[in-house]
Formats: C-alpha cells, sequence, structure tokens
C-alpha cells in the first residue's frame, strides 16, 4: 500500500514538473511556420555576390521526368531559380502531408551543398527542419534512376514530409542539370534582359 | 588636227567621265535628304518594333503568370482535406492445445479522414472507422469516431488540441496506418497494455522545448472498469456517453534531434478507474520507446506497465501490475521489401507470482507495391502456461492515402 502511494507521489511531481517546465519555456524555435523567406535565403547563399535570375521552361521531356521524380502532375509553366558559376538555387513547394512545404535547394557543379526548410505548415512531422536532418544531403548527387545516391535517415512518424524534402532534393539535381545545359537565350526572363 | 581631235576626245570624255561621278551640291543634298528620311523612318520602325516587343513580353509575362495562377490556385486554396487508410487481414491460425482453429478473413480497418483549415492557425481533424466491414445490432464490427478535435497554434511553438484525440502513448497508437509498420495484426503488447488504438475527449497542448525536443500534456476522460474487469483495453470507454466523474492526464517527452532516432517516454494517470462507482482505483501507466533507422536497418523496442492500487487485485489477482515489452529489428532489403522479426511479451496480472505472460514471436515480410500500398505476410507463434496459444500465418493487404 506505502509502495503505492509513494510511486503515486512521484508520478504527480514528475507530472506536475513536466507540465511547469512545459508551460514556462521558451524555445527558440518554431514546428510551424515560415522560417526564411525565398529572396532571404537567395541573398544569403550568394552573398556578397548578385546572382543572375534564370528561367526553366518545363518543356515535355522536362515535364515528364519532374513528374516521374514527383509521383505526380507538376503544375506551372516554367520554374525560377537563381544561379552564379555554376551553382544554382532552386525553392520548391511540395505536400507531405496536406500542406505544402517551402523547400530551399543549393546545387553546385551538381551536388547538393545545402537543404533548407523555409515553411513548414504542419502541425506534425516538423523535425525534418533540423539541421542535423538536413546536413544529411549534403553532397548527395542524382543516381541513374533520378534518386538520390545517398540513404536518408527517416523520422518515425513524419515519413510523409521526409519523401516531400527527399523528391524535391532530387527534383532541384535534376532542373539543375536542366538548367546548366540549356540554350541561353531561353534563360532569360522578361526582367532580366 | 589627228592629234588635236584625239586630245579634245579625251578632255571631253573625262569631263563627261567626272561630271557623272560627282553630283552637284544640290543633287547631294536631295540624295542625304532622302537618305535621312529613310534612316528616320527605319528608326521609327525600330523603336516601334522595340516597343512592340516589351509590349509582347509584358502580355506573355501577364498571360503565364495568370495561367500559372490559374493552375496552381485550386492546390493553394483546398481547405478541406480527405484521406484514409484500410487493411484487409487473412488469419490461419492454430491453438496450441488444438482446442480450435482460426481460419479467418477480414476488413479489420477502413477509416476515412477529414481534416479543414480554418485559417493558418485553426484547423480540424477527424478519423471515422469501420472495423470489421460491418455494423449494426449483432453484428461483429463497430463504427468509431477515432478523432475529431481542433487544433490551434497559439503562439509559434505551442499548440493546443480540443475535442476528441489520441493518446500521445507508444509507437503506434498514433501513427498507425497500416504501410507504417511491420506485421498484418498490430503487436500484442500495444494493444493489450497501453491499450492501443486509444482515444479520450480533453484538452492538451504541445510544443518544442529545444530543437528536437518536444512536449505533449493532456487532461482528459479516464478509463471505466465495469463490474469485473481489469485490463485497460476493456476499460476503454471510446467517449460515447463515458462517466466523466474522475479525469486522468497524460504526458509525453520525445527526443528526435538525431536523425533516424525517435526516444519517448510517456507518463498518465488515472484518477479512479471505476469513476466513483465501487472501490477506488488509481493507476499510472508508464511508456518508453526507442524507434531507430540507420541506412536499410531499423530497430523499434517498446516497454509499458501500468501500476494499479491494490483493490483491483480483488477482482483479478496479480493485476495491480501490468507489464509488457517488445523488440522488433527490420532490414530493408530494397526499396520495397523489408523484413523483420519481433519478440513480445506481455502479461495481465503480472503482479501474481504464478506464471502468466503471453510470449510471441513473429517474422514476416511486407512488400511494398507503392510507399503507400503495402503486402503483408507473417507468422507467429504464441506460448502461454495455459497452452492456448495461437500458431500460424497472417496475410494482409493495406493502403493509406
Amino acid at each position: 500500500m506505502f509502495n503505492h502511494v509513494l510511486k503515486n507521489l512521484i508520478s504527480k511531481v514528475i507530472f506536475t514538473g513536466l507540465l511547469t517546465t512545459t508551460l514556462l519555456a521558451s524555445p527558440q524555435l518554431s514546428a510551424k511556420g515560415v522560417y526564411q523567406s525565398g529572396p532571404d535565403f537567395v541573398a544569403e547563399v550568394f552573398a556578397p555576390q548578385q546572382p543572375e535570375p534564370g528561367v526553366l521552361w518545363l518543356n515535355k521531356s522536362i515535364r515528364q521526368q519532374a513528374e516521374k521524380i514527383l509521383g505526380h502532375k507538376v503544375l506551372g509553366l516554367r520554374v525560377r531559380y537563381h544561379q552564379s558559376a555554376g551553382k544554382t538555387v532552386w525553392i520548391l513547394n511540395e505536400i507531405g502531408k496536406e500542406m505544402p512545404i517551402t523547400i530551399g535547394v543549393v546545387i553546385d557543379q551538381g551536388k547538393i551543398s545545402r537543404v533548407k526548410i523555409l515553411a513548414y505548415r504542419e502541425s506534425r512531422g516538423g523535425e525534418v527542419r533540423y539541421p542535423a536532418y538536413m546536413a544529411q544531403y549534403q553532397g548527395a548527387t542524382l543516381s541513374d534512376g533520378y534518386k538520390l545516391d545517398k540513404s536518408i535517415d527517416g523520422i518515425t512518424g513524419a515519413t510523409l514530409s521526409v519523401w516531400a524534402v527527399n523528391k524535391v532534393a532530387a527534383l532541384a539535381l535534376y532542373y539543375h542539370s536542366q538548367a546548366m545545359t540549356q540554350p541561353e537565350s531561353t534563360k532569360q526572363t522578361s526582367e532580366s534582359r | 588636227m589627228k592629234k588635236l581631235l584625239l586630245a579634245t576626245l579625251i578632255g571631253l570624255s573625262f569631263a563627261a567621265a567626272t561630271q557623272a561621278a560627282t553630283p552637284s551640291t544640290e543633287e547631294m543634298w536631295k540624295i542625304i535628304q532622302k537618305q535621312q528620311a529613310e534612316i528616320s523612318a527605319l528608326q521609327n520602325q525600330l523603336n516601334k518594333n522595340n516597343s512592340r516587343l516589351t509590349e509582347t513580353e509584358i502580355i506573355a509575362e501577364a498571360t503565364i503568370s495568370a495561367v500559372e495562377e490559374i493552375s496552381l490556385a485550386p492546390a493553394a486554396s483546398k481547405k478541406t482535406h480527405i484521406g484514409g487508410y484500410g487493411e484487409l487481414h487473412y488469419n490461419n491460425l492454430e491453438k496450441d492445445d488444438g482446442s480450435g482453429d482460426k481460419d479467418e478473413v477480414d476488413f479489420h480497418r477502413f477509416v476515412l479522414f477529414t481534416s479543414h483549415q480554418f485559417t493558418d492557425s485553426i484547423r480540424f481533424f477527424s478519423e471515422l472507422e469501420i472495423e470489421h466491414s460491418i455494423a449494426g445490432d449483432g453484428q461483429v464490427g463497430e463504427v468509431e469516431l477515432e478523432q475529431a478535435y481542433i487544433e490551434w497554434d497559439m503562439a509559434n511553438n505551442k499548440t493546443a488540441k480540443a475535442g476528441l484525440f489520441l493518446m500521445p502513448v507508444g509507437i503506434l497508437n498514433e501513427t498507425h496506418e497500416p504501410d507504417t509498420f511491420y506485421g498484418t495484426e498490430r503487436n500484442a503488447v500495444e494493444k493489450n497494455i497501453i491499450p492501443a488504438t486509444w482515444w479520450e475527449a480533453g484538452a492538451s497542448l504541445s510544443g518544442e522545448l529545444s530543437p528536437g525536443l518536444r512536449y505533449d500534456v493532456a487532461a482528459h476522460s479516464g478509463l471505466f472498469l465495469a463490474d469485473g474487469e481489469y485490463k485497460p483495453r476493456d476499460g476503454r470507454q471510446k467517449v460515447g456517453k463515458a462517466k466523466a466523474d474522475d479525469m486522468a492526464f497524460t504526458g509525453r517527452l520525445k527526443y528526435t534531434a538525431i536523425p533516424g532516432l525517435e526516444l519517448a517516454a510517456s507518463l498518465q494517470m488515472q484518477t479512479d478507474m471505476h469513476q466513483g462507482e465501487g472501490d477506488k482505483i488509481e493507476g499510472t501507466l508508464f511508456e518508453t520507446h526507442v524507434a531507430w533507422q540507420k541506412d536499410d536497418f531499423q530497430l523499434r523496442a517498446l516497454y509499458a506497465t501500468w501500476d494499479f492500487d491494490d483493490a483491483i487485485n480483488s477482482i483479478k489477482a496479480g493485476a495491480d501490475e501490468q507489464t509488457g515489452f517488445y523488440i522488433e529489428p527490420s532490414y530493408k532489403i530494397t526499396d520495397k521489401i523489408g523484413v523483420f522479426a519481433r519478440y513480445s511479451e506481455y502479461d495481465n496480472t503480472a503482479g501474481s507470482a504464478s506464471d502468466s505472460a503471453v510470449e510471441q514471436m513473429d517474422i514476416g515480410m511486407n512488400y511494398w507495391l507503392h510507399p503507400n500500398v503495402v503486402f503483408k505476410i507473417d507468422y507467429q507463434n504464441q506460448d502461454n502456461s495455459s497452452g492456448t496459444g495461437s500458431d500460424g500465418i497472417n496475410l494482409g493487404v493495406g493502403f493509406s492515402y
């Protein structure tokens, strides 16, 4: 009997402690929301240089391959990016479970040099944005099957978010390869002329 | 004379030639004026063309933007989402003591998710389930509302929930789509000890203490043990006119800062499992688990234990402690094929000296036709001291979307 009283007392103390810590804690990072705007991310990546804006038009073959990588239809007619000396930055959206995740991908000479979650809108699975998780993508290239050539350790309970980031990382690598081989005349946007 | 004539002829022809090559100033002026007019006309034309080109570019840009906006709009503005999952099972089991066979096919679960985003920070989520395919008077199945809550992001790092929600305990209770776990049937420990799938009505608060360390705290309706019942699984009232005299509280800490690793611990307090009817029985559930994935290898291990007031022993001897654990290594041979083995042990009367534990070994394989469509096959070997364990094969197909 005494044992039970003691156990319950300990449980209550732990529970109250947990509740208090929780309510008082003021964490630095938020699970949901916009962490960085697209333009800020681009500026940070290329600083102090000014990158050139570019446009990749989704012609039939590019669209087909992009749809294969994502496993669903690709909307829109073109993809905007920024580049300077073989380095490109892509800001792409992909739905995890229900809401789009905004992901910034930096490709340098055909390899991923950085992936960052710029906005996360779902209430669960936000762990994908942790630097330790994102660092796994560094150095990844595209395999023959248009998938990442590195294995990425996932997150329990956030499988859909992990898949979304994997797909966007592979897609950015593919877009980069297409943008690098495109004739100069089709890359320009009307604003940049 | 001849010479003079020749000289004159040469002179004349030279003069004529010079006259043809050099127009008069007047003529030159005319030519210049004419050329100037042509240049101006060309210049005008060029200016016009340039401005037309710019205009065309502006029109093209506007058209492309509008087309993109229209084609992208439906996806972005969709506020109500529908999802779901389902699993069909076939069990061919034989009891150790030969007392009976189970040869059964069952559409175990068919679930519809509906969610609605009111604003960026307020949303609704629900899960409606048909268990065992058919429900109604005298039928084997049930229609159940397993989740229905409003979620509100109060601040950047705090989310509140109110309504009917899944208990933040264990691995499977909150994430139970068939394509996310191994084995046709859910593991026996989470089913019989925790008991998954388990939902209650109440309010909760979740957030992040530091990157990778999340917490959940919840106050909610409690379990109720009717006469003669002692297992937590039998105490689930499923929020249907549930007795709410005595509440329960749950807290969880979850650590996921290292890629591939999840460490979590939950603690729950039931203030009275009899809800004021009969002897007061307090209960405390402690659960902890690890889920670790490294490349193609994955390990899941879970331990859960209930500690009840001794009064429960008068209902069933030894029920004051109910405990279980499992360990499940698995390996993905390819993207689509994974194999697993699971050892589990649970005991709903662990407080008694007698050996009443159920041990189960499962081995099997998942084949993912698509990341969200899975076929499963496994073999189970269950043993208990009374010799009524079931051994045999389970087959399943499951999906989620």
